[in-house]
């Protein structure tokens, strides 16, 4: 943080005006385009499957295809229990994976580790990468998830996930920079 | 059940069991570890014992170790082996089956390997050094199979902190990075 948002010179705000209304557009057409990409490592990948098949259909949201490669991806779905030995491959698909992007810890493991508190298990997939949006349950319900990729979409559209946050965060400092310089 | 077995190991073996029981329907036999290769490549060979199956490997840490509704005297000390290895064994020809067991202070966790004899043993014996840091000699290919090299100590031990976690990676913006503080004492 440690930026200041505000701006008082007439240019200035007719270009965040500008850019927000792009902004809004671009989300929009983000948010109902997303391509998860399932990192499923336990037992809550079933319920993943259940949502992803037709009968709770996460299809009607444009969450519809599942791209088994992060270049094709911009939603990251931790789904089930993270050990410390994975950490390292969750990062890199998570770098891998093109701007902007998003994750969805799936389930009480990925959250926080559920009532795994020992040597091998990661306290929560957030200990290495932003989560935009935390499923509890072991395992979440269908429902649960479809309200999680609301809340997400809502996110979206309102620019507040990481990445986006982190692009509007470091565009600001550039601007800040150059005003100076 | 296979109370034959360890009769035919005693009278063959006599000077290598150390003593011998039963529990829930297995046979077990105590052996001692200087002649474990030698009771092993008998029970394979030997035409009455043939024990063509290796079932499992795996270890007990005594550590701190008192039983409920016991004497006192049936409690870990010091002075008692800190390790027991035990080694189960069947044979599909004559369907009978044996425990080997074998003692390990806690200043000498080694052992001969039996992947020689069995290979199916390679990778659980691997998971014994894994998870409770025995050496067993002879071993091909000794190392950790699921943890990463990194880790240090041997998590399965009981004096091993509970919760104690060697992270590989961590976020860079997060407020306290375990990685960069200096590491734990291993105890």
């Amino acid at each position: 943080m440690g930026v200041e948002i505000t701006t008082t010179r007439l240019e200035d705000a007719a270009k965040w005006a500008k850019q927000s209304t792009l902004d809004k557009a671009t989300n929009w057409g983000r948010k109902f385009s997303l391509f998860s990409y399932p990192f499923v490592t336990a037992c809550c990948g079933m319920e993943f499957m259940s949502v992803a098949g037709p009968k709770y259909d996460l299809a009607r949201f444009g969450a519809e295809f599942p791209r088994f490669s992060p270049r094709q991806s911009d939603l990251l779905m931790v789904v089930g229990t993270i050990t410390e030995k994975q950490g390292p491959a969750v990062k890199r698909v998570y770098d891998q994976m093109a701007e902007p992007k998003w994750v969805i810890a799936f389930g009480v493991c990925a959250s926080t580790g559920g009532f795994y508190q020992n040597y091998h298990t990661m306290p929560g997939v957030d200990q290495v990468i932003p989560v935009d949006v935390y499923i509890p349950g072991c395992p979440p319900r269908p429902e649960q998830v479809l309200d999680a990729l609301i809340l997400l979409m809502d996110r979206i559209q309102a620019g507040r996930g990481h990445s986006q946050l982190r692009d509007k965060r470091e565009q600001l400092i550039a601007s800040q920079n150059q005003d100076e310089g | 059940m296979s109370q034959k077995v360890l009769d035919a190991l005693k009278a063959a073996h006599g000077s290598a069991v150390d003593r011998t029981g039963s529990a829930h329907g297995d046979e077990i036999a105590w052996i001692k570890r200087d002649q474990l290769l030698a009771v092993a490549t008998w029970l394979k060979n030997d035409a009455q014992m043939a024990f063509d199956a290796p079932v499992f490997c795996t270890c007990i840490d005594w550590l701190d170790w008192k039983p409920l509704g016991q004497p006192p005297s049936h409690a870990w000390t010091e002075d008692k082996p800190r390790f027991t290895v035990c080694y189960q064994l069947r044979s599909f020809k004559h369907r009978h089956r044996v425990r080997l067991e074998i003692e390990l202070p806690e200043s000498d966790p080694r052992l001969p390997s039996l992947t020689p004899l069995w290979p199916a043993f390679n990778w659980q014996e691997r998971e014994t050094f894994d998870m409770y840091g025995i050496k067993f000699d002879g071993h091909p290919d000794l190392r950790r199979i699921y943890l990463y090299e990194e880790f240090v100590g041997h998590p399965l031990r009981k004096d091993y902190p509970k919760e104690k976690r060697q992270p590989l990676v961590r976020r860079d913006d997060l407020p306290i990075n375990p990685i960069k503080r200096p590491p734990m004492e291993q105890k």
